[in-house]
């Protein structure tokens, strides 16, 4: 089978090669290529062996940590569905209806951004990079399931090409690729992006389900009721009024972006690229103590709102807290790169956003903006740590003459 | 009491071949050659034209920026051929060998009156100059400057490495006389391995510090970072312990002796084993006495596999090398979905490979060492540095790595003054590559840079 693949690939090979007739796809085949067999370039100098990992293996284990969510995402999807029109489902119906109303999103955001990603590549004649294998997966999981598939295309198409190749492709980019994508969303489309109607599919899905909503229904996200609840302390509850806590908003099956919702299935995810050391856990823990603190201190000390109140165990449960600390803060590209740099990053992305989500009120969600905003202090935190080692070289090389 | 200084970061690669302690035998080959890009940095005059007669310890070039520092042949016999490559740059200078090893005499020096000039003169004319190198730049020394120090270390920690306390056996006079003649130029800093009752910690004129800890501490430029940094406008001289005893002979017998024991190592080699040679030998010779296993492609390297120089089946030992290591080529290798497959037999300091569960103590004990598969593809493609702080974890000096080497790249001098470029050469960076994600040929960068540094800077 491998012999096989291998003999019908070299037997391809010469056309995509310089002078054959599909030469212009020769980063896509050259693509194709690397996935399907290791590449088998030697060392010519330096060391003679290499570790087994590579970019690939590296993208594929985030992928792969980001499925636990996905499916959750989907399954979620039908069950707000069939919630809010009440009408009772199966799990399999349920999770046939989220998977079709997902996919979509999922395939349109692959095409965009590796079209792009290949075209690129072909232009500036080297290797199809990785990066957006994760990219491609994020933008599905922090928007909203009613999102329009051109609005999904033309932001992916923005962000990839803005964010990410005109500052030189994968590794050179400023800002995380699909929060730039989701930025564009929410400054280009505010009314598809925030408000009580976006969060829940209340029609049809490739002629599934659909139905009126229940007289009670609400398609607010928890986050969206805390921000305009009158009291102090909001009473929370799901879309059809069903008081709900912590633990709910632990599980997920609540409203909000495709994949943000469960943080159980977001810990899934962290627990392998924490293991495997792809994320940083640095960063991941300080962005929870940073969200923590800085939510118990506005419990304690805050202005008299709903969201002031909010305990602070909630807000690391609801809305996109979790998800951006565990995919986003983490992207090693846009966060700081030293290990004192790591912890001030992700200290201050946690502290931000709950800082935002507190203190603003047009909007209930910080951890996009938080992110943003920290991705562009991150070579600034880098700088002031590497500059205290170059000071203390400097102060060495005074002080021993 | 000797200092002690443990470093945590760095890693053993676990590569089977490791030379057992016999001496093999083997016959001297018949020729020998003198390769000038060995010697990095260099500018050859000849000294000698083919048909030449030759002794052990004649000239046979000189660096042109210092008439003084000759450049030797390894054994008595005639110059064979000169093969000159473009614009009739010297590549290397083939001797054969009159295999009765006749040597150059030179004058015995009362070591306690003479002087670090003399010194430093006998050294140059007898063509052991080469074997101190300096940093910054991890060039050969310049004998005009003074060094701070002068570091040796006698432990190497490199993959499959040979054991200098069995190299040294019965050689600890020359050692402790090659010692002493550096101690006359400046302090001798000697690393000692820790724990482990070994001949270099009786070594006096020297002062000893221990180390403990993965590879690269073995190297010297970890040493130096910990023990005394270079600074800017300093110099420390380096020179490898297999050296020093070609200063001891100088000395002791007025003669320039460059016999050595080689480890021929590797996966590949049927019995790992050390071979008596002289630097510049082909190592078709010691090939012959052992064997290669496998039916592939194979690569022969003079050196490590981390910091080792590509040779032929019929190549030469390079003048620092202290070992052959024979590995798998692997260009011939089509592995299906790498990025998906299990891959049990690779290694991976990450743990997105299965590594991590057989290099655990209890597994070990349950199944013995993994045998690895070890071949010299890259693994991947080259990309732009995406992860972070993976350079770090193997590198245990106070330096940002991957700060110096973006420095590096982009030709920043500086930056790389600030970020420590005095103190590093390629080999302590060797780690870095092998473990860097996105394939960067680091110690390149490294060489590159120092290079252009030394001739901006001096």
């Amino acid at each position: 089978m491998r012999n096989k693949l291998r003999k019908y690939v070299d037997k391809l090979k010469p056309h995509f090669m310089k002078g054959g007739k599909l030469e212009k796809l020769h980063s896509v085949f050259d693509g194709f290529e690397t996935f399907l067999f290791v590449p088998n370039t030697t060392s010519k100098n330096g060391t003679h062996i290499h570790d087994a990992i590579d970019s690939k293996r590296t993208m594929i284990m985030v992928v792969v940590a980001l499925i636990p969510a996905l499916l959750f995402g989907m399954f979620n999807v039908g069950y707000q569905h069939y919630l809010a029109i009440g009408e009772a489902a199966g799990f399999w119906d349920t999770f046939l209806f989220g998977a079709l109303a997902v996919l979509p999103i999922v395939v349109v955001s692959y095409l965009v951004g590796l079209g792009i990603e290949f075209v690129v590549a072909q232009i500036k004649g080297h290797e199809i990079q990785e990066g957006f294998l994760v990219s491609g997966m994020l933008i599905p999981l922090i928007v909203p399931v009613d999102t329009p598939l051109w609005m999904i295309a033309v932001a992916t198409a923005f962000s990839v090409i803005f964010a990410k190749e005109v500052f030189g492709g994968t590794g050179m980019n400023i800002f995380n690729v699909a929060l730039v994508a989701r930025a564009f969303l929410f400054f280009a489309y505010p009314t598809y992006m925030s408000g009580d109607t976006v969060w829940v599919r209340t029609g049809t899905t490739f002629g599934l389900g659909g139905g009126t909503p229940v007289d009670s229904y609400s398609g607010a996200t928890v986050l969206g009721e805390v921000a305009t609840s009158t009291t102090q302390n909001a009473q929370l509850t799901d879309i059809i009024g069903n008081p709900i806590g912590f633990w709910d908003g632990f599980l997920g099956l609540i409203p909000g972006s495709i994949g943000e919702t469960s943080t159980l299935a977001i810990l899934l995810g962290a627990a392998l690229i924490l293991f495997t050391g792809i994320a940083s856990w640095k960063v991941m823990l300080s962005v929870f103590t940073g969200g923590a603190l800085m939510a118990l201190v506005f419990n304690n000390f805050g202005p008299d709102t709903a969201i002031a109140h909010f305990p602070w165990y909630n807000h690391l449960v609801y809305g996109g807290f979790a998800f951006g600390a565990v995919f986003m803060a983490t992207d090693p590209v846009t966060a700081a790169r030293t290990d004192k740099g790591k912890w001030i990053y992700g200290f201050l992305i946690g502290a931000l956003a709950i800082i935002i989500r507190v203190l603003n009120p047009g909007y209930p969600e910080g951890m996009m903006l938080a992110i943003l905003f920290m991705n562009i202090f991150a070579p600034l935190i880098d700088y002031y740590v590497v500059d205290a080692n170059i000071k203390k070289r400097l102060k060495r090389a005074t002080t021993q003459k | 009491m000797a200092n002690l200084i443990k470093t945590k970061r760095g890693l053993n690669i676990p590569i089977n071949g490791r030379p057992i302690e016999i001496i093999g035998t083997s016959t001297l080959p018949k020729e020998f050659a003198l390769i000038p890009d060995n010697y990095h940095g260099i500018t050859p005059k000849l000294l000698v034209k083919e048909g030449d007669e030759v002794k052990a310890g004649s000239p046979v070039f000189y660096e042109k920026q210092f008439p003084g520092m000759n450049f030797v042949s390894p054994v008595s016999g005639t110059i064979k051929s000169i093969i000159r490559g473009e614009r009739r740059k010297i590549i290397s200078i083939i001797i054969e060998s009159d295999e009765k090893m006749t040597y150059q005499q030179f004058e015995k020096t009362d070591l306690s009156k003479s002087t670090p000039d003399e010194i430093i003169t006998i050294l140059q004319q007898s063509g052991l100059w080469a074997y101190i190198k300096q940093r910054p730049y991890d060039v050969i020394a310049n004998p005009t400057k003074t060094p701070k120090a002068i570091f040796i270390s006698s432990f190497d920690t490199a993959p499959l490495a040979p054991n200098n306390d069995f190299v040294m056996s019965g050689q600890m006079a020359d050692f402790q006389t090659g010692i002493d003649v550096l101690a006359k130029i400046a302090t001798v800093q000697l690393g000692v391995r820790y724990g482990k009752k070994s001949p270099f910690s009786t070594v006096k004129n020297a002062v000893i510090t221990e180390y403990d800890g993965p590879h690269p501490v073995g190297n010297v430029g970890i040493q130096i970072n910990h023990v005394s940094p270079v600074n800017k406008g300093e110099v420390v001289w380096t020179v490898n312990p297999q050296d020093v005893l070609f200063f001891g002979r100088l000395f002791n017998k007025g003669i320039v002796d460059l016999s050595r024991l080689i480890a021929l190592t590797g996966p590949n080699v049927k019995s790992p084993q050390y071979y008596q040679t002289i630097v510049g030998a082909n190592i078709e010779s010691l090939l012959k006495g052992n064997r290669i296993t496998g039916n592939m492609s194979h690569r022969f390297i003079s050196g490590n596999v981390l910091t080792g120089i590509q040779v032929k089946g019929n190549g030469w030992i390079d003048p620092y090398a202290t070992q052959i290591t024979v590995l798998e080529d692997g260009n011939d290798i089509h592995e299906l979905m790498g990025w998906g497959m299990p891959r049990f037999r690779k290694f991976s300091m990450s743990r997105t490979f299965f590594t991590f569960i057989f290099e655990t103590k209890l597994m070990r004990r349950l199944f013995g060492n993994m045998k690895y598969k070890w071949d010299t593809r890259l693994m991947g493609g080259r990309r732009a540095i995406i992860m972070s702080g993976e350079y770090d974890k193997v590198l245990p000096m106070d330096i940002y790595p991957e700060f110096l080497f973006k420095a590096m790249i982009t030709n920043d001098l500086d930056k790389m003054e600030a970020l420590g470029a005095y103190e590093i050469a390629p080999e302590d960076v060797a780690l870095c590559e092998f473990v860097c994600t996105s394939k960067l040929p680091l110690q390149q960068i490294v060489r590159n840079a120092l290079d252009y540094m030394k001739k901006e800077l001096e």
